[in-house]
Parts: C-alpha cells; sequence; structure tokens
C-alpha cells in the first residue's frame, strides 16, 4: 500500500508540469508542451523557489491569472546562454568550409535561430566583415523572447565577458585587434552600430511560427537541446524547407542530426562541428 | 584500499548471487570531482568485459577541456567509453560522460544536454543528473557518489534515495577529497558507503540489468 501511495506521490510533478504547459498554451500561446522534460522541469522548480509558491500547481494558479508573472516565466524558460565566438572551433570551420564558396554568392541571407541576446549574431557579423563579405550578407536574427531581443539589438555587453571573448575570437580565427570592434564606457562594452547594419532583429517561434524565407546559411545552436525529439524533427524539417538547395546547417557542438530522421536530405561538411549541407528535399 | 582492513574485506571470497538476489536496475549515475579520474579508473578497471547496465558520469572538468577524457578513460575499460550527444540512445555496456560545460540528463531512454546556469559553480553538475536519473528511473537508477571537494550531488542523492533508488556512497577515509561523499552521507542516508573496490563488487555482483 505504502509503495502504491509513493508511486502516485512521484507521479504528481510531472502531471503538475504537464498542466501547466498546456494551460500557458492555451492562455497566452507560448508553446512549451514539446521541450525536453529534464531542463524544463529544472526552469519551472526554479520560479516556483523565486516565487516563493509550494507547488507547481501554485504557480500554474498564478500565471494564468497574472501575465507579469508569465514574463518572468517566460524569461527563465526562453533564455540560453550565449557568448561571442562561443566554441571558436566552430567559427574556425566557418572560416574554412564555407567562406571558400560563400564568395561565389552575390548576396547572403543567413538566419540566426534562437539568437537570445546576440553575442553569437555580432560575432557572426565580425568574421563575416573580416572575410571581406559582410556588405553583401543580411542576417535574420530571431528569438522567442523580445526581451532579450531589446538587448541584442542594443549590442551592450558586459566589460567583464570582454577578455574571455577576446580570447575565443583570437582562437576562432580572428584577423584583426578584437578591442576595435567596440568601445568600452563605465562597465561596458558598446558595440559599434555599423556591425548591426546588415542585422534583422525579429520575435519568431520556432514551435509555432511558419518559415519566413530561403536563406543560404541557418544557424541554430544549443536551441535544439531544449526540445523533445519530435519538436527537434519538426524544427529540422522547418529548416530544411527554408534553406536553399545546398545551403548550410549549423547546429550547437552537442547537437547531431545522426539521430534525426532528416537526416537523409543533408551532407556532412565537418561532423565535429556540426555543419550540414541541404542536398535534398 | 587504504587500510589493511579493507583489503582484506576486498579479497573477501565472494558469493555468487542467483539472479532473483540481484536488484534490477537500468542505469548507474556517477558524480566525481576532484581526484575523480583516478577513482573512475579503479572501478573500470573492476568491472567485467561484458556489464551490461549503462553509466553516466558527471565528472567536474573544465569548460573547455577535449574529448580526451573519454580516450584517456578507455584504456580502463573495454565498456565503451564516450562523450554524451543530445538525443543519443542510452545503451546496455556504455559509458557515457557529460561533456565539458554541459549539463548531462538523462529523459526515459535518451540522453539529453543543457547549457543551463551552472549548479553549485558546476557545469555539468551531479546534481542535476541524479535528480533526471531519479525522475526517469526511480528505484531503478543507481547513484555512485565518489570524491570531491564540494557539496555538488548530496541533493541529487536525496533525491535518488527519495524516489527508491540506491546511493552508494565512496568512503570518505578513502576518498582523495571527502567533502564530497561526506556531503551525500549528511543528506540522506546511502544505501552503503564503501571503498571503491567494493563498490566495483557490488554493482557487478548485485545488481541485474533490465531495462
Amino acid at each position: 500500500m505504502m509503495k502504491t501511495m509513493d508511486k502516485l506521490e512521484e507521479d504528481v510533478e510531472a502531471i503538475e508540469v504537464a498542466l501547466l504547459t498546456e494551460g500557458i498554451q492555451r492562455r497566452y500561446g507560448f508553446d512549451f508542451r514539446d521541450y525536453s522534460y529534464p531542463s524544463l522541469k529544472r526552469r519551472i522548480m526554479k520560479r516556483v523557489v523565486a516565487e516563493q509558491l509550494p507547488s507547481v500547481s501554485a504557480l500554474q494558479d498564478k500565471v494564468l491569472r497574472d501575465s507579469a508573472c508569465m514574463e518572468r516565466l517566460l524569461l527563465d524558460l526562453s533564455i540560453n546562454v550565449t557568448s561571442m565566438f562561443r566554441d571558436p572551433a566552430f567559427h574556425v570551420a566557418l572560416r574554412e568550409k564555407l567562406i571558400p564558396s560563400l564568395r561565389t554568392y552575390p548576396f547572403i541571407r543567413i538566419w540566426h535561430a534562437g539568437c537570445s541576446t546576440g553575442e553569437e549574431v555580432y560575432s557572426m557579423a565580425i568574421l563575416l566583415h573580416e572575410e571581406g563579405l559582410y556588405d553583401r550578407c543580411r542576417i535574420y536574427a530571431t528569438d522567442i523572447n523580445e526581451s532579450v531581443l531589446e538587448k541584442a539589438r542594443g549590442g551592450v555587453f558586459p566589460l567583464s565577458a570582454m577578455q574571455e571573448n577576446t580570447s575565443n575570437y583570437l582562437a576562432a580565427g580572428g584577423n584583426s585587434v578584437f578591442s576595435s570592434y567596440y568601445t568600452a564606457n563605465y562597465d561596458n562594452a558598446i558595440f559599434a552600430p555599423w556591425l548591426r547594419e546588415n542585422v534583422v532583429f525579429a520575435q519568431h517561434n520556432l514551435v509555432t511560427d511558419a518559415p519566413f524565407n530561403h536563406f543560404n546559411i541557418i544557424v541554430c545552436r544549443n536551441v535544439l537541446i531544449y526540445f523533445n525529439r519530435e519538436l527537434q524533427e519538426r524544427v529540422l524539417k522547418l529548416f530544411c524547407g527554408s534553406l536553399e538547395i545546398f545551403g548550410y546547417l549549423g547546429l550547437g557542438k552537442k547537437e547531431s542530426l545522426k539521430y534525426m530522421s532528416i537526416a537523409p536530405s543533408f551532407e556532412v561538411v565537418d561532423e565535429p562541428e556540426r555543419l550540414y549541407r541541404r542536398v535534398a528535399a | 584500499m587504504s587500510t589493511a582492513g579493507d583489503q582484506s574485506r576486498a579479497v573477501r571470497p565472494r558469493r555468487v548471487r542467483s539472479l532473483s538476489e540481484r536488484r534490477p536496475v537500468s542505469l548507474i549515475v556517477v558524480g566525481c570531482s576532484l581526484g575523480g579520474l583516478q577513482a573512475l579508473q579503479v572501478i573500470l578497471k573492476g568491472l567485467p568485459a561484458g556489464f551490461q547496465i549503462p553509466i553516466a558520469v558527471a565528472q567536474h572538468r573544465h569548460p573547455k577541456s577535449s574529448e580526451v577524457l573519454a580516450q584517456h578513460l578507455q584504456r580502463s575499460s573495454t565498456l565503451e567509453i564516450s562523450d554524451a550527444e543530445d538525443l543519443q540512445p542510452i545503451e546496455s555496456g556504455h559509458i557515457y560522460l557529460a561533456p565539458a560545460n554541459y549539463h548531462l540528463v538523462v529523459d526515459r531512454g535518451s540522453l539529453r544536454l543543457s547549457v543551463d546556469d551552472a549548479v553549485q559553480y558546476s557545469r555539468p553538475s551531479i546534481d542535476v543528473l541524479f535528480d533526471s536519473a531519479a525522475d526517469s528511473y526511480r528505484q531503478r537508477a543507481v547513484g555512485v557518489v565518489l570524491t570531491g571537494a564540494n557539496t555538488d550531488g548530496a541533493n541529487g542523492a536525496r533525491r535518488i534515495r527519495e524516489h527508491g533508488g540506491l546511493i552508494l556512497v565512496q568512503d570518505p577515509k578513502e576518498a582523495e577529497a571527502p567533502v564530497m561523499p561526506e556531503a551525500a552521507i549528511a543528506a540522506t542516508t546511502p544505501s552503503a558507503v564503501l571503498t571503491l573496490v567494493q563498490i566495483t563488487e557490488y554493482l557487478t555482483d548485485r545488481l541485474e540489468y533490465e531495462i
């Protein structure tokens, strides 16, 4: 008897999380139902503690009636950690394996999906500038979360991060002086406005929104890891349909197409750096 | 291993247990930090070639460390050892390491990664891994807390116990850094406190793989 009661007890949290995401979807339209459970649960529990609530059910009660609470939860659920030239080897691979063929393109459309606060978008702009391609590029940088996009548009990052960023920049094959791209102002590094001249920051929800253009490159790093398998498959299909034939897809360091049913539509450009190229529908 | 008493226990003739005496287990999760590499090697060397239960390891490591950790550990084992990838299926006879700068979690048969904030200054975090193992596998999860100089893993160990799983803790007297095993012992009632050799025996003799 005790054992069965315990088992019932244990299932409650998973039920609560499912009810909360269902409620959010119906009330606000944000769809977290197909997010990866372990990470989703951790983030929700963090908000439960921060709101000083006893349970996920109590959070559900509050979120459905209080949109400010929903805003805070949305931040918890949607912010992804990012930094400039994150994984330098990925950027080296971009320089060595993508840039040579991009030189033949008259115009290059890039979609950076899930750009968060924009650090990797500025990194990409710097890389393209140094390769002499930035003037013919347009980068569409999207995220589900409007407040991180606001930050990205500002291009102001903590000065304290610049030491790490500089070493990443150099390891990523940077061939200029990193500090020439920003001006230091108190605790902030303000990035040069020309770096976002060819960038469009816009809200886009990978889970619910339709494709909006055709691209030569799609970069989506450390976003898919928060989705369950079905949602990853769906989003990858969206990417595939949004890429030109022979367009490139760049994923996060530990995200691979190899467990995905869409894999045959792509060829591997660089497996360790997760660079792929669309070869079929 | 460190004292004569431990040695004599380690060479005691082992009773072969029938299958019905073994506990069905789906996954072993291991957490370690300072001194963990050496401790892991002792355990890996002791596991037999046909050891079936998959093992997921959160060893604190430098954010920029490469996959040489897996290659290095591979020398101690015939089981397949690799850094975990997102959505990789959990397979029998495999040992998966949390990659540098990622949290490793398990989700009913698959490995998942995240770049969420560090927990207790650690990414990978042992608590995060153990917590997910408790959620996914309940009484079929076994957690092993080894040497380490911080308290990561204590909360996760408690969660595994609360969900009916087993927790084995390295004897703090034997551990290179006793803080981590001591914290786990303080946070919960471990199923057993053992030397590394005894932990290996426990895993080999008393558990049975069941998906």
